[in-house]
């Protein structure tokens, strides 16, 4: 009886190697990085303006009260082009949107605003990443929804597309809660 | 139809990856090392074990990719502070969980990579002693 089921054994582990095998073949594992920071306080930062026009912030000046984004972008990145009309979007919608612009030049991110539209209160001079990694954030664009008192309530990966609007506004309306 | 086909394969052959890159040049310390060798002897040491968060396959004391130099300057710089290259650890694992690490912590998720071989030593341990072992006398009788 022992012996008789025993026999199954190497079929059964078999089939539970063959099933991780198939799993990730058929749904290929998710490589995105998330931000370890999502629910934390944001970390300590303080950047200087890029622009003339505009302040930088410090970590501090980012608490106002009122939820707001934080766009990670770059002027050199080309699915930031890909969200610029969804922030200008949520502009519109009266959420008022900070950035860090990740080793950028002056002039390349006033031409990319007057090119493809500016929703941007301040922004920060990041020229060596380092406000990037202190958020998590692995790459360019990503976007933070900071509530009233400066904690990241959640980190959008990527460009935001057109379908990903609500869920940001969705999220702003839970901070301000 | 199947002459655009071809083009367009041998178009894609062409293809090169735009690289979005900044064009900003490299963090001062990304390049550089640090003057006191101990500290930098510390910092090489982390760097081997972080992994770099673009080209995911590579540690960032081997990537040329921006953002690798600029994590090797964010941990040459917190060890010229003075920071413990654990807390220098602890403060990316903070941010990019065990992801960052190639020496991930043991925990409920690792323990298989670790326990599993042993389980199946024994198995084999086993298996091999029922196999080679003492002979039974009763299978023997069967085969003779």
């Amino acid at each position: 009886m022992k012996r008789g089921l025993l026999i199954w054994a190497p079929l059964l582990a078999f089939a539970v190697v063959f099933g991780f095998a198939a799993r990730e073949l058929w749904k290929p594992s998710d490589r995105t990085i998330a931000s370890g920071m999502v629910g934390k306080p944001l970390p300590q930062m303080a950047l200087k303006p890029l622009l003339l026009d505009r302040p930088g912030f410090t970590t501090a000046e980012l608490a106002t009260g009122k939820p707001r984004l934080l766009n990670v972008f770059a002027s050199w990145c080309i699915p930031c082009i890909a969200e610029a009309p969804q922030l200008m979007k949520l502009k519109a919608a009266g959420v008022e949107i900070d950035a860090v612009a990740v080793r950028d030049k002056p002039e390349a991110v006033e031409a990319f605003l007057s090119r493809y539209g500016d929703p941007y209160a301040r922004i920060g001079d990041d020229p060596r990443s380092a406000a990037q990694l202190a958020l998590g954030s692995s790459g360019v664009p990503e976007t933070f929804v900071i509530d009233g008192k400066g904690r990241i309530v959640k980190q959008h990966i990527g460009d935001i597309r057109e379908e990903d609007v609500p869920e940001i506004l969705a999220a702003l309306a839970e901070a301000a809660r | 139809m199947r002459l655009r086909h071809l083009i367009a394969a041998l178009l894609a052959m062409i293809a090169v990856p735009v690289l979005a890159d900044s064009a900003l040049p490299p963090a001062e310390l990304a390049y550089s090392q640090l003057k006191d060798p101990a500290k930098e002897a510390e910092a090489r040491k982390l760097m081997e074990t972080l992994r770099c968060l673009v080209c995911q396959g590579q540690s960032i004391a081997d990537s040329d990719a921006e953002m690798a130099g600029d994590m090797r300057a964010l941990v040459r710089e917190k060890i010229a502070e003075g920071q413990q290259p654990a807390e220098v650890r602890k403060w990316l694992v903070e941010r990019y969980g065990d992801y960052v690490t190639y020496d991930p912590p043991f925990s409920w998720l690792t323990a298989p990579l670790w326990l599993l071989p042993l389980l199946l030593i024994a198995a084999g341990l086993l298996i091999a002693r029922r196999s080679f072992g003492k002979s039974d006398p009763t299978i023997e009788g069967e085969e003779a």
